[in-house]
């Protein structure tokens, strides 16, 4: 077996939120964030996860972290099925997997001093133990990102936002995690920051060998840090390819369209551009069949009483639609 | 013919740290019926100047100087009530968020009706008339039952439309734009961007858009301002801009930009180009160029003397020490 060792396996997961309750308190309805999802992550890969708001891929981030207890389905942690564990027992298993949220500003302890925000989990998994070995540790992280040496005995509103996702960054790794979870990590920044810590996690992911799993709705950011792509509509993964597949031939019509709607940084590209009508329907009640019918340019009678399986397109890319069947 | 011409805008804001000056000395023009761009990252001034030329900022702690002039008239010296006459009559506005623009207790027909009533003086059956025409112009599907819809009802992208009907309902001259479609996925961006071109070639509406995105700003505007630091480093027509970006700061975000389908010529992963550093604090008095700091042109002569903004080719201008000038004389 040559294949780098899988890092987190998921099959088959669900996650339904209870909604609309009635004077019981009972749910009338369930939001069907995820609805059945698979896919696998390798040491050293990043599988981004795109799509817009609504489709899910936030709640898949969350599910695979633990934060919310998934419905259905099993997520496997290394060799450790992780789905239905105890807070208890998953608490040590918390030091192999990590998150980096959007907002760099609401995400760090204004209280706390840099030095602080970084070593707590080396203190929780007793990875640094005395004083010195901390800050040993700090100062290796605080140099991995690139932050000035002095940055551990200042507060987070002393940074910026760019520096405040080095700092989220140095945080996350000071578990030695073998799998982030980054969750719209540069959607709030600015253009130069942007390009910064992008450059940044995979410089950091080469040589630490991490595994990531970028989610985010800005497909241009994800083609540069990106091994490969699952592209989510409503609660569904419509089509998973290596980078180069998607971004040379994006198979179903919803990747398609949501290439095509990306505006291009140059007035002279004019593009046919393929403008979805209309908005996204309701997780809580989705459409028949394909999900994406309601919306889709070329949806056909069977699209309507059949829902499409992923099939394999081509090597590495596999999509869920009827079309050239 | 020009519209709105801005000269020597400064805005300032007193704040317990220290004086923040988020617009230093911003001069530009506007025509009938052109689209101009705005464009810059968090801080550099971009919307402390929109809501400028509607008079939005509160003073203290802000202070503004300068003149904001809109059809010969300087805004910044006209009486409250005459600002009033003029905000979302003659000038309006549309901003980032279109779930927090609008007013959830009222419905969307009400708050269409309401800008009508007040500033045209319609009553209540010609103001709900116009409303109906207004969400069949910016393409809301059963207008009549939106009209009765409130805005927990509408999804963002319907959301933008109203309020876009809103701000074109009493027929502006100009329509500032301040992140229009930001806060929406780029499926539902494609469409309202699709529609503001649209309605602009209908109706002749100046628009003022204020953006960080240059992919919006290349596929939307005639001409584009880059401000950096509350200052303004380029202006040039959209073309002239993406095709032959002259600031160095310019020149770096158009290579910072992630672009589709860049990597598609490698195997592994392709790098972004960068910009160094960050963006210097407004509070401290900025002597020479803004800029100086990050650029790898930099000299002695920009951390001390400020540079002007000068034509360098026709029609393109530029703040820079180190771009030697293309005009033919």
């Amino acid at each position: 077996m040559n294949a780098p060792a899988t890092v987190l396996a998921v099959e088959g997961l669900k996650k339904h939120y209870p909604v609309d309750p009635n004077v019981f308190g009972r749910p009338r309805a369930h939001l069907r964030a995820v609805d059945g999802i698979s896919f696998a992550v390798a040491r050293g890969e990043t599988l981004s996860i795109v799509g817009e708001s609504g489709c899910g891929k936030s709640s898949v981030g969350k599910s695979i972290l633990r934060l919310d207890k998934p419905t259905a389905g099993t997520i496997r942690l290394g060799g450790t099925a992780i789905e239905s564990l105890t807070e208890s027992a998953m608490r040590p298993l918390r030091q192999k997997m990590q998150v980096i949220f959007q907002d760099p500003f609401g995400s760090l302890n204004p209280r706390m001093k840099i030095r602080d925000i970084i070593a707590e989990p080396a203190v929780n998994f007793g990875i640094a133990t005395n004083r010195d070995a901390i800050d040993a540790h700090v100062q290796k992280l605080l140099q991995l990102v690139r932050l000035p040496a002095d940055a551990g005995t200042r507060y987070p509103h002393e940074f910026s936002g760019g520096q405040r996702q080095r700092i989220c960054i140095a945080r996350a790794l000071s578990c030695n995690p073998e799998l982030i979870v980054c969750d719209e990590a540069v959607s709030a920044l600015d253009v130069s920051m942007k390009a910064q810590i992008v450059n940044l996690l995979a410089r950091l992911q080469d040589e630490l060998g991490l595994a990531l799993i970028f989610i985010s709705h800005d497909v241009a950011v994800v083609e540069h840090l990106t091994h490969r792509v699952a592209v989510m509509y409503l609660g569904k993964i419509v089509e998973i390819a290596t980078r180069r597949a998607f971004f040379s031939g994006p198979k179903h019509p919803y990747s398609q369209a949501l290439l095509s709607a990306v505006p291009r940084p140059d007035p002279r590209q004019v593009l046919a551009r393929v403008v979805l009508s209309g908005d996204v329907p309701s997780p809580i009640n989705p459409p028949s069949g394909c999900r994406f019918r309601t919306r889709c340019p070329h949806a056909f009678a069977r699209c309507e009483t059949e829902e499409p399986v992923l099939r394999n397109a081509a090597t590495g890319h596999q999509v869920a639609c009827h079309l050239d069947q | 013919m020009t519209l709105l011409q801005v000269e020597d805008l400064q805005v300032h804001f007193r704040t317990p740290t220290g004086v923040v000056r988020s617009v230093n000395g911003l001069s530009f023009a506007v025509d009938r019926g052109e689209t101009v761009a705005i464009v810059g990252e968090s801080g550099c001034g971009k919307s402390v100047t929109s809501m400028s030329v509607l008079r939005l900022i509160p003073t203290p702690p802000g202070r503004m100087a300068g003149k904001i002039l809109f059809e010969g008239r300087n805004l910044l010296a006209l009486p409250e009530d005459d600002m009033k006459a003029i905000r979302g009559n003659e000038i309006s506005m549309i901003f980032q968020e279109p779930m927090t623009s609008l007013n959830p207790v009222l419905t969307v027909g009400q708050q269409i009706c309401e800008t009508l009533r007040l500033h045209q003086g319609m009553d209540a059956n010609q103001a709900n008339a116009r409303a109906l025409v207004m969400l069949q112009l910016v393409g809301i599907t059963a207008p009549e039952r939106r009209l009765q819809s409130y805005p927990h009802q509408l999804s963002g992208g319907m959301c933008q439309r109203v309020m876009i009907a809103i701000a074109l309902a009493c027929d502006p001259k100009l329509l500032i734009a301040d992140e229009p479609t930001t806060a929406l996925d780029v499926t539902v961006q494609a469409q309202i961007l699709d529609l503001m071109r649209d309605l602009q070639k209908r109706l002749g509406t100046a628009i003022v858009l204020v953006t960080h995105d240059l992919g919006v700003v290349a596929q939307t505007a005639q001409r584009v301002i880059v401000m950096y630091a509350g200052r303004k480093v380029e202006e040039a027509s959209v073309d002239a801009l993406f095709a032959h970006p002259m600031h160095p700061y310019t020149q770096g975000l158009m290579d910072a930009i992630p672009k589709l389908g860049s990597s598609l010529g490698s195997e592994s992963r392709t790098q972004l180009a960068e910009i160094d550093g960050a963006v210097p604090d407004l509070r401290k008095p900025l002597v020479g160029c803004a800029f100086a700091s990050r650029c790898s042109r930099s000299t002695v002569l920009c951390t001390q003397t400020m540079p002007m903004t000068q034509e360098k080719a026709s029609g393109h201008w530029v703040a820079c020490h180190h771009v030697e000038s293309e005009k033919t004389p």
